[in-house]
């Protein structure tokens, strides 16, 4: 059907504009009515129409999967979700029960170390982009050198990083792991800090620098304070990001089967015990997996919308 | 240092007539009349003391902008710095096969003969596909979202797929293993032989892991990056360019086509780019279903491999100094390729959604 029409008109838009170049009266348009012109607009309607259901339908299909990852992922995890997967360490192989408090633990000593580096040097390299270097060729080069840095795959920060802390101390440890992910949040909070201090209007910065507050004091209590809702989203966001990786942490952090809170010893992690045991060949490590990856995925969520909630509240609008 | 900079100042303020002070720094005398003349016979206020006893001058400042200065300079070290380690690290495997290692076949550790060709063609075969997937619908994604969605949808729907991109690419994996694989075993994989059996793309053996599911499950992964981008680059469209195109008699997907999309094509290379790297460099889903076996088939039934997953799954257990340093140059050329692409991709967006608002073309 579409195609028989399809081939009866020409261009679209340039046919119905050709008429209105004659001078004589409004009569001329009555051309509208003839049979091509009729097919023509039909056509035009039905691949609109055609259109606008093939985006309907990709949206549909985006979200197909998302919900049948979520619901799966929820009826599968909330299924094997026990007490005692939070109070226990991996039992050995064979033997049923066990749980993943190790990891749990293991996830948040690695993150809070690498937040703990990586927060602050982001933020202050966004803070250098957006208040000292705004327009200085230094500063594009920073800013571009860091969406690179975001796109560097995150298996070969784990060798970068295994090559330069794991090989010189002979041992995978929580520390190494520690900096691979701080490695990763840091372009990420670079960006949004810049992005949001850009949002800060001047004339604020201004009115404080008029009071003769110096210019380090105006950056920290008058153009961070008034950005901070929108820099806590974005190191939220890259916190979230950096949670659920698991290919850095594979050769650094390592992975342990037991309690360990040492720096300098291989720690477990939840991706890591995640993928363990999706890939083992027993029925009760699958359930295990199903488990963390419904407390990852509840962790993950849950702070990226309660950042959502924030940012939406809290942000500043317009600006400038 | 700053101490002394400060009781400098805090001396030096009091002890300066009022009004020369003023006259230097201000040079409007407009300015405070405002606020009446009572204020402008104060002694020095005590805002400026406080300030100034808190740290106000030229080292404090100095002092922090070479803090922030460095800290930014550290991404430059980071980038250097995984370089340098890289080639250092990948020197034995370099010296050993040079560029051969890039075109030659080989992958056997117990002989110590190395080439990643079957790497390269998993990594390119499988995003390449995930792109053939994607591209159209994270495209069609980012028309409804923009132009065709009614404003009550349009957040929850993009919320939607921003919690695509925050599921770890493991639990994605995990998924994959235990639903897609399956699905591609007893029902997709069986369909397309029936329906696409004569392009010779399905053929040999199908266990549901292989380059195929890979692809799929790359695809679900890099479709909200490239859906989010192409939105923002369409949104950066002026809404005159819609107008002017409506008033032509357009219909919407005409308004679309000629308003929206010329004007974003840059910017849409962009971002499927960028999706590109994502693909390139996605290591723990790829590795959970694309069955690692390093050989080339035509088949994408057919088990494969790629750069990062051949690094994810062999790199803790190689033994011998040759065998970890091919490893490492696979992880080097993983990285040169991404920072090529995120490279062209970046610039790409930038060129439309920083500079001017985008033209006729």
């Amino acid at each position: 059907m579409g195609s028989d029409a399809r081939r009866s008109g020409e261009g679209g838009i340039t046919m119905s504009t050709k008429p209105v170049t004659p001078v004589p009266p409004m009569r001329e348009p009555t051309n509208f009515n003839t049979k091509r012109m009729k097919l023509d607009q039909l056509r035009r309607s039905f691949v609109n129409n055609l259109v606008s259901g093939l985006a309907i339908l990709s949206t549909v299909v985006v979200i197909a999967p998302l919900l049948m990852i979520l619901g799966y992922l929820i009826y599968k995890g909330a299924s094997s979700l026990n007490f005692a997967f939070f109070t226990q360490i991996p039992k050995p192989v064979g033997e049923d029960g066990g749980g993943m408090a190790n990891s749990i633990v293991g996830s948040g000593v690695i993150l809070s170390l690498a937040s703990l580096m990586g927060i602050p040097v982001g933020i202050a390299a966004g803070v250098y982009l957006a208040e000292f270097g705004r327009g200085k060729m230094l500063a594009n080069a920073v800013r571009f050198t860091a969406d690179v840095l975001n796109g560097v795959p995150s298996i070969v920060m784990g060798i970068a990083i295994y090559s330069l802390i794991v090989m010189q101390q002979k041992h995978f440890s929580a520390f190494a792991g520690g900096v691979a992910l701080a490695i990763m949040m840091v372009p990420t909070i670079t960006r949004t800090t810049e992005e949001m201090l850009m949002t800060v209007p001047h004339a604020i910065r201004e009115a404080a620098l008029g009071l003769g507050v110096p210019k380090w004091r105006t950056a920290i209590s008058v153009s961070l304070r008034t950005a901070s809702p929108g820099i806590i989203t974005g190191c939220m966001l890259a916190f979230a990001r950096v949670a659920g990786e698991t290919a850095p942490l594979l050769f650094t952090a390592f992975g342990n089967q037991f309690w360990s809170l040492s720096l300098t010893q291989p720690i477990a992690a939840l991706p890591l015990q995640i993928y363990i045991y999706a890939t083992g060949p027993y029925d009760e490590w699958h359930r295990l997996a199903w488990a963390g990856s419904l407390v990852l995925i509840m962790l993950i969520m849950v702070s990226v919308t309660l950042v959502r909630i924030f940012a939406n509240r809290g942000v500043l609008k317009g600006g400038s | 240092m700053s101490l002394t900079q400060m009781t400098t100042n805090s001396e030096s303020n009091p002890s300066e007539p009022r009004s020369t002070v003023r006259a230097l720094d201000v040079p409007l005398p407009s300015a405070p009349v405002t606020t009446g003349p009572a204020m402008a016979d104060l002694p020095p206020s005590p805002v400026r003391q406080f300030l100034s006893s808190r740290g106000s001058g030229k080292i404090a400042d100095q002092a922090f902008a070479g803090l922030m200065l460095t800290c930014a300079l550290s991404i430059f070290a980071i980038v250097i710095f995984i370089a340098t380690i890289l080639v250092l690290r990948s020197k034995l495997s370099l010296h050993a096969f040079g560029f051969k290692f890039f075109t030659s076949q080989a992958w056997d550790p117990v002989s110590g003969d190395f080439g990643a060709l079957p790497f390269i063609y998993g990594t390119l075969a499988t995003s390449f596909l995930a792109l053939l997937m994607a591209v159209p619908l994270a495209l069609g994604v980012a028309v409804f979202l923009t132009e065709l969605c009614p404003k009550m949808l349009r957040a929850p729907i993009s919320f939607l797929t921003e919690l695509l991109a925050a599921i770890p690419s493991v639990v994605y994996g995990l998924w994959a293993v235990f639903v897609l694989v399956p699905m591609m075993r007893d029902s997709l994989g069986p369909f397309l032989v029936k329906t696409l059996g004569w392009t010779g793309f399905f053929e040999g053996a199908n266990f549901g892991v292989g380059l195929l599911t890979a692809s799929i499950i790359l695809a679900i992964m890099i479709l909200p990056i490239i859906s989010s981008l192409t939105r923002d680059i369409m949104n950066a469209v002026p809404n005159s360019q819609r107008e002017a195109v409506l008033a032509l008699g357009a219909t919407r997907w005409e308004m679309i086509r000629v308003g929206v999309l010329r004007n974003s094509r840059i910017g849409i290379v962009g971002a499927v780019m960028l999706g590109l790297g994502r693909a390139l460099g996605e290591t723990m889903a790829v590795t959970m279903v694309i069955g690692n076996h390093a050989e080339i088939n035509k088949s994408l039934f057919a088990p494969g491999y790629t750069l990062a997953s051949v690094i994810a799954n062999e790199f803790s257990e190689a033994t011998g100094d040759v065998y970890l340093s091919a490893l490492i140059e696979i992880g080097l050329a993983l990285f040169l390729v991404t920072i090529v692409v995120n490279t062209i991709a970046r610039l790409l967006v930038w060129a439309v959604t920083r500079g001017a608002p985008a033209r006729v073309a």
